[in-house]
């Protein structure tokens, strides 16, 4: 499975609500929708949860570990060089 | 909101255990496995692979390269456990680990996690107002340091190799793996030399 995206690559979290269209199973955090950021690595792959968690047939999905500016979406501490690093999967982002 | 009676829970344990070695999901023997590895692993692990990376290059190399294999190396199983992931501190740059979704937790290195790791409070406010939680904890974290919360969404668990304390030359491995408590591993505290 080829990654679509490398280390490095600004990359923008879908601004996707899934949870106000019905049961659903997802590990993109609230916080991160719409936000973009910078891929700091390629995870690997692995089963999609949002499939899993409903038995249904869950195909593979690159994870990537993506790097956030943290005073940028949540803006308590200031001007401090801080970050959220997470891991998101490849159907949750796209190039920015 | 109550919690369940102790006996009900078990009780609703006790059929679903039932329900998936009925249907071939998990045996007895698997179940067995599984929880003696659990209550086997403990911080003594995390603490042992800090303690080498501190004094082996190589091994540092290939534990921050593949956690799980570092972990394997050490002959702890890792079967069926998720990937683990080592974060590197340096002298700019600080980890903290937290679970926002749920309580994901790096159980083969760490053992079980504690209350407050999968409390509400711990991770709500630790992506909002990391300096402010370390703070209060006895850490505070200087202005030019780069904080990185880390919020294990997903399919890896991560710990913190954090910076080996100045005062600490000469010293076994024994030595240094005393000083590597559960809450540094997590990133909710930093090593600090006995006073």
């Amino acid at each position: 499975m080829t990654p679509r995206f490398s280390a490095g690559t600004r990359v923008l979290v879908k601004n996707d609500w899934p949870e106000e269209r019905g049961p659903c199973h997802i590990r993109t955090p609230h916080y991160l929708r719409g936000r973009s950021g910078q891929v700091e690595r390629v995870l690997g792959a692995f089963r999609n949860p949002e499939d899993l968690a409903f038995a249904r047939p869950a195909e593979t999905r690159v994870l990537y570990h993506v790097l956030f500016d943290q005073p940028g979406i949540f803006p308590t501490d200031g001007h401090t060089p801080d970050k959220l690093l997470v891991e998101v999967f490849e159907h949750w982002l796209e190039a920015a | 909101m109550s919690n369940p009676a102790r006996a009900e829970s078990l009780e609703q344990l006790e059929r679903l255990v039932a329900a998936l070695m009925t249907k071939g999901v998990v045996s007895e023997a698997e179940l067995a496995a599984q929880q003696a590895s659990t209550d086997r692993a403990s911080p003594e692990i995390g603490a042992r692979m800090v303690a080498r990376a501190w004094l082996d290059p190589a091994w540092r190399a290939m534990m921050l390269k593949n956690g799980t294999e570092a972990v394997e190396a050490l002959g702890v199983s890792m079967a069926g456990a998720p990937p683990l992931g080592v974060l590197e501190d340096t002298a700019r740059r600080h980890h903290v680990i937290v679970c926002t979704l749920c309580s994901c937790y790096p159980r083969a290195v760490l053992g079980y996690p504690p209350h407050w790791y999968k409390s509400f409070s711990y991770r709500s406010r630790v992506v909002r107002e990391p300096r402010m939680v370390m703070a209060e904890w006895g850490s505070p974290v200087p202005d030019d340091i780069e904080l990185r919360v880390v919020d294990s969404t997903a399919d890896y668990r991560w710990m913190v190799l954090p910076m080996r304390p100045a005062g600490t030359e000469g010293w076994s491995e024994d030595q240094l793996a005393a000083l590597i408590t559960r809450d540094v591993l997590v990133g909710v505290a930093l090593p600090k030399l006995p006073a």
